[in-house]
């Protein structure tokens, strides 16, 4: 249902779309320059009411420059932003009614105690006293904080916050959410259950815009993505689309000894359906390849039991690391300003 | 609700969160309160013996006092830059940036709160100076509005702070940064030496000095002058009150917009 935006989004953004749904957010040639430096170069993006976009990129590409415009809490310098129905720059006031904010940080005060932290923000959303603490109650309940609502935010964990920080975006239960970064730095456990939290309240209808350097984060919550680089949407579509423009699975090799990798190549060329690349530094060997299992147990018996050197072996779908070389021909950590991606537990490096 | 009713609201709001903070952190107050006893104790005593050229029938404890108080509170005010600083650092400054409340919300509550903190501190040295000699001379009307002038003075230099807090982002380089102004602001003054002992240059700059008349204004009310002591030469310092107020209006006019639009500008990280 989608399919139109794959030609670029110029066909289908603005206003309500040819099938009647109207966009929660519609963003049109967005430009952001720093002095010199120009962060966004003309974005365009649509996200339909009720569903997930996920704004994918290395560091520095730009996501959260989109976001913090979209935000309210940076001025475009050119193009057409509409959040809510409502132009950001002339009604930012409406807009910041109407949204909530998580931004890469989790931006609870440490010193207030969870309620007094959700208290805080709903009287600030005018909320009124009763309602505030009414919604703070039902947030800290919801976001399995209830225990810890008396305690003062600084004793939380780092998934603690995080929730903490969600549950105060979401307590003028609004129309439209944007997660920047919302797992970056947690823990697996705490990842996953932010994951969980995340896809029920898009099952409630909640327009959300997330950003992540994951495509794992995003094939897991997002309806679409979009991907940008160096302030310009390189690539846009489905999950499966993108895989696809990515190309198929790998066949991929570790070994304990870089020495056999020339040897290992020779056996396994007649696999792959495209060059294998050896990687001699990290030991390992990569294969494109097409087909499941059986892929597998082919390259296995094409070794013909030489697999003493083998530290690891197994088939990858593409993540966003792959995207990146696809589409730029460069890997995102080349092109991130710092190493969050390396440091990174292993998510989207195990085989799937 | 109008837009004033709603911005006092959100000020509101933003200056119990900061209380609440002094409330979970009493080290803050401790050592905020720490610090003059001990500006008190070592002038009076150390410093004290030495200092010649005080108005006849002052004494040091009586002279010292209204000094450190105009210091005290003016280091205070650099709270304000730190803060927001740290606000900034945290993200906090986004989430309300990015919430329907007042433009001027977070910085009002942040000054009205270093005020609150600014008064605590107040007490804390009066009573320590009463223990060491200090003297209040004058009408429950004038001790009062002695102490309306300080914290007004401080609180016109929170403002300031304020937007030093917002451009420089670190909160230790805004205490860094702000001791080099304030130290030798605080000094080149008649807080702990009358200004007869001053050579020529300082001397004058220190007349014109807005902590000096703020300090002068202090004495006058508190009744730790002499009418035996002579007439300053000064405009400044002969109206202390009105030169202070003037101070405190040019910093308000000048601080209060800026900041208030770098607040609206301001990223986080």
């Amino acid at each position: 249902m989608y399919a139109k935006e794959k030609t670029g989004g110029e066909l289908s953004v603005g206003g309500p779309s040819v099938r009647g749904m109207t966009n929660a957010i519609v963003v049109e040639r967005l430009v952001k320059r720093f002095g010199a430096t120009t962060a966004l170069d003309g974005v365009d993006l649509t996200v339909a009411e009720g569903s997930v976009l996920g704004l994918l990129g290395p560091n520095g590409a730009g996501k959260t420059t989109v976001v913090r415009v979209l935000a309210t809490l940076l001025v475009a310098d050119g193009g057409r932003v509409e959040v809510a129905g409502l132009d950001v720059g002339r009604h930012a006031d409406q807009v910041r009614a109407a949204i909530g904010l998580t931004g890469q940080y989790a931006a609870v005060d440490e010193y207030l105690t969870g309620f007094e932290n959700l208290e805080m923000v709903g009287r600030l959303y005018r909320l009124g006293k009763r309602e505030s603490r009414k919604r703070a109650g039902e947030l800290l309940e919801r976001f399995d904080l209830i225990d810890a609502a008396n305690r003062p935010a600084k004793t939380y964990s780092g998934g603690m916050r995080r929730r903490l920080d969600i549950a105060a975006s979401l307590i003028n239960r609004p129309r439209v959410l944007f997660l920047d970064e919302p797992t970056t730095g947690l823990d697996p456990r705490s990842r996953l259950a932010m994951w969980e939290f995340i896809a029920e309240l898009a099952d409630g209808g909640t327009t959300i815009l997330l950003t992540t350097q994951y495509l794992e984060e995003a094939d897991r919550l997002a309806d679409r993505m979009v991907v940008i680089d160096r302030g310009r949407v390189i690539a846009r579509g489905t999950s499966d689309e993108l895989k696809a423009q990515v190309g198929g699975q790998r066949l991929e090799f570790t070994v304990t000894d870089a020495a056999v990798l020339p040897r290992m190549v020779e056996r396994l060329r007649p696999l792959g359906v495209d060059d294998p690349v050896v990687d001699e530094q990290a030991r390992r060997l990569s294969l494109p390849v097409s087909g499941g299992a059986e892929v597998l147990a082919e390259a296995l018996r094409l070794l013909d039991g030489d697999t003493s050197r083998i530290f690891d072996v197994g088939l990858r779908r593409p993540d966003l690391d792959d995207v990146f070389l696809a589409l730029t021909g460069r890997a995102a950590e080349e092109v991130a300003s710092d190493d969050d991606t390396t440091a990174e537990p292993a998510m989207t490096g195990g085989a799937r | 609700m109008s837009s004033l009713a709603a911005t006092l609201s959100d000020s509101v709001v933003i200056t119990k969160r900061n209380l609440i903070k002094v409330k979970r952190v009493p080290d803050l107050i401790v050592f905020a309160t720490l610090s003059p006893i001990m500006f008190v104790l070592l002038f009076r005593y150390v410093f004290g013996g030495a200092i010649g050229g005080l108005p006849p029938g002052v004494s040091y404890a009586e002279f010292l006092l209204p000094g450190i108080f105009a210091q005290t509170i003016v280091l205070g005010s650099t709270t304000t830059g730190a803060s927001i600083a740290e606000d900034l650092q945290k993200g906090l400054i986004d989430r309300f940036r990015s919430l329907p409340m007042a433009r001027s919300a977070v910085l009002v509550g942040r000054t009205v709160a270093d005020l609150g903190l600014n008064a605590i501190s107040i007490v804390v040295m009066g009573l320590t100076g009463l223990v060491v000699g200090w003297r209040i001379n004058s009408s429950v009307g004038e001790a009062v509005t002695g102490f309306l002038v300080l914290l007004l003075f401080a609180y016109a230099v929170s403002w300031l702070m304020a937007l030093v807090g917002l451009l420089v982002r670190t909160p230790e380089v805004v205490n860094n940064a702000s001791f080099i102004v304030i130290f030798p602001l605080t000094f080149v003054a008649n807080t702990f030496v009358p200004l007869e002992s001053f050579p020529s240059v300082l001397r004058t700059f220190a007349e014109w000095n807005p902590v000096s008349a703020v300090v002068q204004a202090a004495r006058d009310l508190f009744g730790n002058t002499s009418p035996l002591a002579p007439v300053p030469d000064a405009w400044s310092l002969q109206h202390p009150v009105l030169y202070t107020l003037i101070w405190v209006v040019l910093i308000l006019a000048v601080f209060v917009p800026l900041s208030v639009r770098g607040y609206g500008r301001a990223a986080g990280r």
